[in-house]
């Protein structure tokens, strides 16, 4: 067993475990967005990051790939940790403001502005899909394609891949194909409210009938959505 | 006629893969070298016969940049951006022999002959501004000396032009070395 310390806990952890399975062993909660407990980290997101060494000479690793050492002073909270995962979901949210998943992440992380560029892409480039294609699915249909700012996900010359099976399982594990409920707000507002909040269908229906998971915020006060009356003509 | 050298082409180097047991890289350059670029269905059969998934291939196809997907020109002509050679005015080689040429950095001409690129580095730089014609290198070049270089290509080109097989290039390379 190694002896380390986390948060100022003694703790002790198996050889072999990361940082992130060690902090989520204890309790410690670490945002991830490409991380899957089923497939192999790669740390391509950087929101897992966390400080490690003694304060005057600490640098940010990221948990999900960084191993367990022995004596290691692990911050998974400090200022400069926040701070750098704030900024991370800022640019996140940037990219990607459709995502729901970024989205709830935002307003978990108190991420009230974006002041980057606002672009509308489709993929952050986690590479989870690319992972559980080749080592869950077995398929490996799909790659990362090119280098650099030219990276993005394809299949073999962009054409219909021979090797898919149609499984969905990269759709599934998209942590950005998950659009966000649109609401009354802009596309590329920060939606910021949805946590707390109970789905507006269930003043009016018996369970909650939205497609969609409790998003919810931006229906308060506003008329329930279409799908919602619908449904209860058809029941 | 082609294809069937292509097919005679790729079978042979498919069977001198079988025997040596070289890295991916080694392999698409093998490929490269005896086709120019890299053709699909080259590396579909590679695929096969190594047993290597095929977006694999695509992914190192499109991460070096030393590998192309499109068909090249016979004579690759390379000029050096690094900084040196910039210091000593690259940028007007390339110029020169886009102007020449008639094309931009990362195009091939039309007839299929030339193919013009701009590398960052070729690690001479004491030879700046550098200019590679098929692996030869053109030390201090400069915009006047690219005329002479391609002058006598352009003459030969006009020339040679009823008969299909063009190797004027070579010609003008030639003449270069001597001067």
């Amino acid at each position: 067993m190694l002896e380390m310390t986390l948060n100022g806990l003694e703790i002790q952890v198996e050889p072999g475990t990361t940082l992130l399975e060690a902090a989520n062993f204890y309790g410690i909660e670490i945002p991830t967005l490409c991380y899957d407990a089923g497939l192999s980290p790669i740390g391509a997101c950087r929101l897992c990051l966390v400080e490690i060494g003694s304060p005057d000479r600490s640098r940010l690793v990221s948990a999900c790939t960084f191993p367990a050492q022995k004596g290691l002073e692990i911050r998974t909270h400090s200022k400069r940790v926040i701070n750098a995962r704030k900024l991370l979901i800022e640019m996140y949210l940037a990219t990607c403001p459709s995502s729901k998943t970024i989205q709830d992440l935002a307003s978990k992380h108190h991420v009230t502005r974006v002041r980057f560029k606002q672009k509308h892409d489709d993929c952050i480039l986690c590479g989870l899909c690319v992972r559980i294609c080749e080592e869950q699915m077995q398929a490996k249909a799909i790659e990362f394609i090119g280098r650099g700012h030219e990276l993005r996900i394809s299949t073999f010359f962009d054409k219909k891949s021979e090797d898919c099976r149609h499984c969905g399982a990269c759709m599934y594990i998209c942590p950005v194909c998950q659009a966000r409920c649109q609401g009354p707000q802009e596309k590329d507002a920060v939606c910021n409210a949805c946590l707390n909040l109970e789905p507006p269908c269930l003043e009016e229906f018996e369970d909650a009938m939205c497609y969609m998971d409790p998003c919810v915020a931006c229906e308060q006060g506003h008329e329930p959505r279409k799908g919602c009356s619908q449904r209860k003509e058809g029941s | 006629m082609r294809q069937l050298q292509e097919q005679k082409a790729s079978k042979e180097q498919n069977n001198n893969n079988a025997s040596n047991n070289h890295s991916l890289v080694t392999m698409l350059h093998q490929i490269q070298e005896t086709y120019n670029y890299l053709p699909e269905n080259v590396l579909r059969e590679l695929a096969k016969e190594k047993n290597i998934p095929l977006v694999d291939l695509y992914r190192v196809a499109t991460f070096y940049s030393l590998f192309s997907l499109t068909p090249k020109g016979k004579h690759k002509i390379l000029t050096c951006t690094g900084t040196a050679c910039h210091v000593r005015g690259s940028e007007k080689v390339t110029e020169e022999i886009s102007r020449v040429l008639g094309i931009q950095p990362g195009e091939t001409t039309e007839d299929g002959e030339y193919s013009l690129e701009a590398v960052n580095c070729l690690g001479a730089c004491a030879l700046a501004p550098l200019v590679v014609v098929d692996e030869q290198y053109h030390a201090n070049m400069t915009p006047a000396q690219i005329g002479a270089l391609f002058n006598g290509v352009r003459k030969s080109t006009c020339q040679d032009k009823e008969s299909s097989h063009c190797h004027c290039s070579s010609v003008a390379v030639g003449s270069k070395e001597k001067s």
